[in-house]
């Protein structure tokens, strides 16, 4: 029989440490190799052709003073940011409250609470997310369209097809979210359904509208729509692109949905089945708590889609920001700052935009450490 | 067939032995298909009130979709099962009805993940059986106090140990207040360091009085707690018996066989 070979136990000890501070860090990933050196070389001088005159344009020489082009005229080298101070109001909430500014109340109001029920949601361990979450989504929208509309509450009345600017961006993109993820929750659960009509139902509504280009859908309901329905019933427009953003955005939502439903494995089914949970309670209660939380990140990014597209209710004539700014820019007093107003407006969107898409990556990672746990 | 009318003798045998005379759960002529895959064949099975019983043979003998007929996670296509007096059908009342008084526990728990453990317990009496919650809790407390992890109460299944995850499953099963258990394997995807503490709830359970029916490949807890083993190869039941002369003395080749591969010899 051979010997035993035995070996001494081996005390653990630190891993070898890199040496270097930040400047080796520096060393390594820019100028670790020839062509490594090369790119930092091109990217420095296009950061010094471009950047400086850009800033200089945006920021350092452009005019804001003044109520009037005169000043921008003065400063053909700077941006007319006076423009955006002076029509202001109009882009964000549209022409009638701009026209009425003693009335501006009212969408500040609303402006504000929306802010604040969205950081309530959105900050960890706040109380009562339940509370806030019905509200938002049952309460205040009819908040929002009384206070914006008004004549429900004896106030001047600001009717819908006057609603304008960056408000009517967030009221359509606002409605389409809150419409479409519980219809796009109901397609994706239809769509798996062991019922074979209401599945090839979800199957058809899902294609269909996946298969059409949002402007075509909204050019059809402001078109086709009053076709179906006598003259008496007059959907107006901002109602009219709601429901096709909502419907449209159904499908998106609901193929999100579904793959979350996917990644939920058969086992949780199985168990809630084998308690004698009902299909509801086991889809409410055990199964999309589970995969609404994975798909997350894909449900605010088709939201994030269907915010900038709400700029395509243009098309049906509504003025939103984008409309707003251009038409602003043609105006005689404001012409030729065209650059200026789709800087503005872009840049608004890209705040909300940005949001979102922060508070997505926040979602994912937190969603990665319960995982790891 | 001599098997049938064996098992059919055993089933009455032991429905006599009990103080009801109605066997909790009847199982006749059922037969299941996967598509063309014969995979249920004629499985005629009776069993008693408190009777525990130990299904064991080969992979793929149709073990686990036997027992998941039971609550009708698969259906079958032929025969009748009857559990507590209610026949399993299409009738989603009585399914319902069945599963409420049938608990199951599973090879790999399938515990909620984005609930606790006492959340996990009370989900269902709240919920299918609405029960008041604090009651609820005080009941899922006791459970789990029963199977030794009380502690645990407040803490998500990710942060518990595979055996402690399972005793939680089974507290979760009996929080409904079950007549009848069904235990799919539980320990075969458990460290052995972990399974003897499930199989010491699972036995403690036997020991009071619960009607069980367990799937394992576990011969030390069969000759502690069955009181009959089946023996399933491709298919169908080839042979019952209680467990002392099931392992001294099996009757089919395929027992034997079955036999001398798991307990090496
Ligand atoms: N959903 C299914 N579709 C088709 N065939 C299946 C399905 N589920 C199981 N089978 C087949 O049915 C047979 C019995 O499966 P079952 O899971 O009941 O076996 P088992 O005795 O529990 O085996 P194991 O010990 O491996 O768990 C196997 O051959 C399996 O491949
Ligand atoms: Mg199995």
């Amino acid at each position: 029989m051979a010997d035993a070979v035995l070996f001494d136990k081996i005390e653990s000890r630190p891993p070898p440490r890199s040496e270097g501070g930040p400047l080796d860090w520096i060393r390594e990933r820019f100028f670790g190799s020839v062509t490594n050196t090369l790119i930092t070389i091109v990217c420095i001088y296009l950061l010094y052709v471009l950047v400086p005159p850009i800033a200089n344009w945006l920021l350092f020489s452009a005019s804001i003073s003044g109520t009037d082009r005169s000043i921008c005229d003065a400063n053909p080298d700077g941006a007319c940011w006076t423009f955006i101070k002076v029509r202001f109001d109009q882009l964000i909430f549209g022409l009638f409250y701009s026209a009425n500014p003693d009335q501006l109340w009212r969408p500040i109001t609303v402006f504000a609470v929306l802010a604040v029920m969205i950081a309530w949601l959105v900050t960890p361990a706040t109380p009562n997310k339940r509370e806030v979450g019905a509200f938002a989504l049952l309460g205040f929208p009819v908040f929002a369209y009384a206070l914006i509309e008004g004549s429900l509450l004896g106030l001047p009345s600001a009717p819908t097809n006057e609603w304008g600017g960056f408000m009517l961006n967030i009221s359509l993109a606002y409605v389409g979210i809150v419409a479409s993820l519980p219809l796009g929750i109901l397609l994706a659960l239809g769509r798996r359904s062991e019922l074979p009509v209401i599945r090839s139902l979800s199957v058809a509504y899902i294609e269909f509208w996946r298969g059409a280009p949002l402007i075509t859908v909204l050019f059809m309901s402001s078109v086709m729509l009053p076709l179906f329905f006598p003259a008496e019933v007059d959907f107006n427009k901002v109602v009219r692109a709601m429901i096709a953003i909502t419907l449209f955005e159904a499908a998106y939502a609901a193929e999100v949905v579904r793959g979350g439903l996917q990644a939920i494995p058969k086992g949780q089914f199985e168990a809630a089945d084998a308690l004698g949970l009902s299909y509801w309670k086991k889809m409410g209660l055990i199964i999309l708590p589970q995969s609404l939380r994975i798909s997350i990140p894909g449900i605010v990014n088709t939201f994030i889609s269907l915010f900038k597209d709400t700029s395509l209710v243009a098309i049906i004539g509504l003025l939103d920001i984008l409309k707003t700014a251009q038409n602003a820019s043609r105006s005689i007093e404001w012409k030729g700052f065209d650059i200026e107003a789709m800087i503005f407006a872009a840049f608004v969107f890209w705040v909300c935009t940005y949001g979102m898409s922060r508070y997505s990556q926040h979602v994912e990672r937190s969603l990665d450490r319960s995982k790891r746990s | 067939m001599a098997t049938a009318e064996q098992e059919r003798a055993a089933g009455e045998n032991n429905a006599a032995n009990t103080a009801s005379n109605r066997p909790m759960i009847e199982i006749s002529g059922l037969n299941k298909w996967y598509v063309d895959f014969h995979v249920l064949k004629d499985i005629n099975l009776n069993i008693g009130k408190g009777e525990r019983i130990v299904i064991c043979g080969p992979s793929g003998s149709g073990k686990s979709t036997l027992i998941r007929c039971i609550n009708r996670l698969e259906t079958h296509q032929e025969g009748s099962i009857i559990v507590d007096g209610t026949e399993l059908n299409d009738d989603v009342k009585h399914i319902e009805e069945i599963r409420r008084e049938v608990g199951m526990v599973f090879q790999h728990f399938n515990l909620f993940p984005h609930l606790t453990v006492l959340e996990n317990c009370t989900l269902a009496p709240v919920w299918v059986r609405k029960i008041p919650k604090r009651e609820a809790e005080d009941t899922a407390r006791k459970f789990l106090e029963r199977v030794r992890i009380p502690e645990q109460a407040e803490k998500y299944p990710g942060q518990l140990s595979g055996g402690q995850q399972q005793r939680v499953a089974i507290a979760r099963s009996l929080c409904m207040n079950p007549n009848v258990m069904l235990f799919d394997e539980p320990t075969s995807a458990l460290d052995p360091e972990m399974i003897s503490e499930v199989l010491d709830t699972m036995v403690d359970l036997a020991e009071s009085g619960m009607t069980m029916i367990c799937v394992t490949h576990e011969m030390g807890f069969a000759r502690q707690v069955a009181d009959r083993v089946v023996f399933m190869d491709a298919g169908q039941v080839v042979e019952i018996q209680e467990p002392e002369g099931f392992f001294s003395n099996p009757q089919s080749d395929r027992t034997k066989l079955f036999l001398s591969q798991i307990l090496g010899n």
